[in-house]
């Protein structure tokens, strides 16, 4: 019963819940919504499940990096933009490079991107850590000024450009699985290393939960604000590669549009807090699977795409909700009041 | 954040002249003054420029559109600076003037009165300020969380209504909004315009000063911005004041929609003001008002509107400079506004 209970509290419990409901809210209406099939033109396996793999992985990259950001309190509205930076940026160079299947230019072009990524989250985290603006006043310049660096990038047009293996990254698979969400996870599984065999991710959560305390601790904050932000920077251009390599285009003002969103509904779904403090890998993780499985669901139901975001404000409202302090101590209440009565009973 | 600047002082009662308080508030109120001052001399600069490197610049015809095509941009800089003020933020303003100018022209192609509609727009703003009102003020959520919520759900709720742009009706009433009323009836085209559309911007800046400046609610506002517990245990409203400017900004959101609306002639689309938060947050910043709340000006946000006007003027008339080059200026002049506030407070602290 103990470990029921624990269960149940775990936050990313409820998502899996919420993927499973989801799902079978779509067999409902399709029977053979979960049968996966194999792709005869290209021999590959085929079905919604595995397009739901695929458009998580770049979820699962920002959440990723957005999960540190706010377990120290801050926020990055960038992401979205620096995902559009990043796509760009690879697009652009493939396209000059024009090498159709050479395994190099893809190289240059993921380490490009990501650097472009990094510089970016590295602005983020100096105006955070050393200038000491408030993060979301930081990153929201950002998410604005990035937009228009990508749109600079490319001119201002879609660019689109050729290349087998950088197609390959969303298109192609290994064991059956798409191998963009074979990297989103072996990245997860890497940086949950990182940051739990080594005292970092300590020192972040530190940082979310008393900046005082950590400093007189002995915690200097500011490397490992950059850290925070610049991870997050690098993660976000990653998916962003992975968004354009799926259509070998950029879209330079929908290329990760609006996906911060996504990015703190998965961190706030896999249960860390937004007032910053303890974090969760995994829960961020499932909370990514469950934002793109609503996305799936809310095209197969037919709903404008477009209306998404309706949705999920709503959900995160919830969620914000379920998580101040007035809506627990009301429960808390309530459990109380009936234990008193069973009591009395 | 340790009030560092003397705002006026968010007392019932009547003051107390002390001479050694009375000059430290002025010395405090002068170096407030000094990002405003710079904002004012920055618009002055641009102007002297663009007149200098394009010409025909101080010409009625031309400061005139610019004022009537900034109208939405000062009444969004004058909700905003008084969510600032107060140590809040509001996201969703943008998204909010999307959603009621979409909602708003659908009401009236479907025989809604033309007046009712408009009220309803403002009324359709009001009511996204509450609820993030709510939120921030009962549910302790993050200001812009709860507004970034509103932004989306604005946003989706517009997308839901109509993702193709939708039309007035001729002869609808807010059309009136963008009467051309001539002032000064210059030579050839260098008419001074105005738009009524503007003067509603002029009424919701003198309303926005007096309430800050002249009513007690105003006090509250640079009370809790400035030192929220001090703000409470004197017994100054804060939660009804909370809720109260986030409803004012919503409102003056669905208001600036209503004007924009009347000025782009009837028509509405769900993708309007995108980015529009981040211009009214640059106008407040550039017109002096500190972003971690408690101090600041109404008149300065105005100031701050012009320098984008100018700065949206500047591009145009160049031509060399690129569209998309737009954001990263208007982000990058934000910033340096923001570090000029940062050394200025840090400067005022030792």
């Amino acid at each position: 019963m103990p470990a029921l209970k624990s269960l149940l509290r775990t936050p990313w419990f409820w998502g899996i819940i919420g993927i499973v409901l989801l799902l079978s809210l779509n067999v409902v209406k399709d029977p053979t919504y979960l049968a996966v099939g194999i792709n005869p033109a290209t021999g590959q396996l085929a079905g919604n499940l595995l397009d739901i793999l695929r458009v998580s992985a770049p979820i699962i990259m920002i959440a990723l990096g957005m999960t540190f950001v706010i377990a120290t309190k801050g926020i990055d509205l960038s992401v979205g933009s620096i995902m559009a930076v990043g796509g760009a940026a690879a697009m652009e160079l493939l396209r000059a490079l024009n090498a159709p299947s050479s395994f190099g230019a893809m190289f240059t072009a993921i380490g490009l991107a990501l650097l472009l990524g990094a510089v970016l989250g590295l602005v983020n985290g100096l105006l955070v850590s050393i200038v000491g603006l408030q993060p979301f006043i930081s990153t929201l310049v950002m998410m604005l000024a990035a937009r228009g660096i990508a749109r600079v990038i490319t001119g201002g047009q879609n660019t689109n450009s050729q290349n087998q293996p950088f197609q390959q990254i969303s298109n192609g698979q290994v064991l059956g699985l798409p191998i963009s969400f074979v990297i989103a996870i072996a990245i997860v599984v890497v940086v949950t290393v990182i940051m739990r065999r080594t005292a970092l991710g300590l020192m972040i959560e530190s940082i979310g939960v008393n900046p005082d305390a950590s400093r007189l601790a002995g915690i200097r904050p500011r490397p490992i604000l950059i850290t925070v932000y610049v991870l997050s920077g690098v993660l976000a251009a990653g998916g962003g590669l992975f968004t354009v390599s799926e259509v070998m285009t950029v879209d330079v003002s929908g290329t990760g549009y609006q996906m911060e969103l996504d990015a703190i509904l998965a961190v706030v779904i896999g249960g860390t807090s937004l007032a910053g403090g303890k974090f969760s890998i995994l829960g961020s993780t499932v909370g990514a699977l469950l934002i793109a499985t609503l996305n799936k669901t809310v095209l197969f139901l037919g709903v404008s795409a477009a209306a998404t975001p309706a949705f999920k404000a709503i959900v995160i409202v919830l969620l914000v909700l379920l998580q101040s302090e007035r809506v627990r101590t009301f429960v808390l209440q309530a459990g109380r009041r009936r234990t008193r009565k069973e009591v009395v009973a | 954040m340790s009030t560092t600047v003397s705002p006026p002082s968010p007392s019932h009662g009547t003051e107390v002249p002390v001479r050694g308080l009375a000059i430290s508030r002025m010395w405090g109120r002068s170096q407030s003054v000094i990002p405003t001052l710079a904002a004012v001399l920055l618009l002055v600069a641009m102007l002297v420029y663009a007149e200098l490197a394009y010409g025909r610049v101080f010409h009625a015809g031309t400061i005139s559109s610019l004022l009537v095509s900034f109208a939405p941009t000062i009444i969004l800089a004058v909700g905003m600076t008084i969510v600032i003020l107060s140590g809040g933020i509001d996201l969703s303003v943008g998204a909010v003037v999307a959603f009621t100018s979409v909602s708003g022209v659908m009401l009236m192609n479907n025989g809604v009165n033309g007046w009712v509609a408009v009220i309803l727009m403002i009324g359709f703003g009001a009511l996204f300020g509450l609820v993030s009102g709510v939120l921030i003020q009962y549910f302790n959520v993050q200001p812009f969380i709860a507004t970034l919520a509103m932004m989306f759900l604005a946003r989706g709720l517009a997308s839901i209504l109509s993702t193709v742009p939708v039309q007035a009706p001729e002869g609808a009433p807010i059309l009136a909004l963008a009467t051309d009323w001539k002032i000064v009836d210059g030579p050839k085209v260098n008419d001074f315009v105005l738009t009524p559309g503007f003067f509603v911007a002029v009424l919701v800046v003198v309303g926005a000063f007096v309430l800050l400046h002249r009513t007690r609610t105003g006090r509250t506002v640079y009370g809790i911005g400035g030192a929220e517990n001090s703000a409470q245990l004197m017994g100054l409203p804060v939660a009804r004041t909370r809720v109260l400017i986030y409803i004012l900004s919503g409102a003056l959101a669905g208001l600036a929609a209503v004007v924009y609306t009347a000025e782009v002639g009837g028509k509405a689309q769900n993708v309007t003001g995108i980015g529009w938060e981040l211009d009214a947050i640059a106008a407040v910043v550039i017109g002096g008002t500190l972003l971690t709340g408690g101090a600041g000006y109404v008149l300065g946000s105005v100031v701050g509107s012009l320098v984008l006007a100018a700065l949206a003027m500047i591009i145009t008339k160049d031509g060399g400079i690129r569209p998309e080059y737009l954001t990263i200026i208007t982000g990058g002049i934000l910033l340096a506004f923001v570090l000029l506030q940062r050394v200025l407070t840090a400067r005022r602290r030792k």
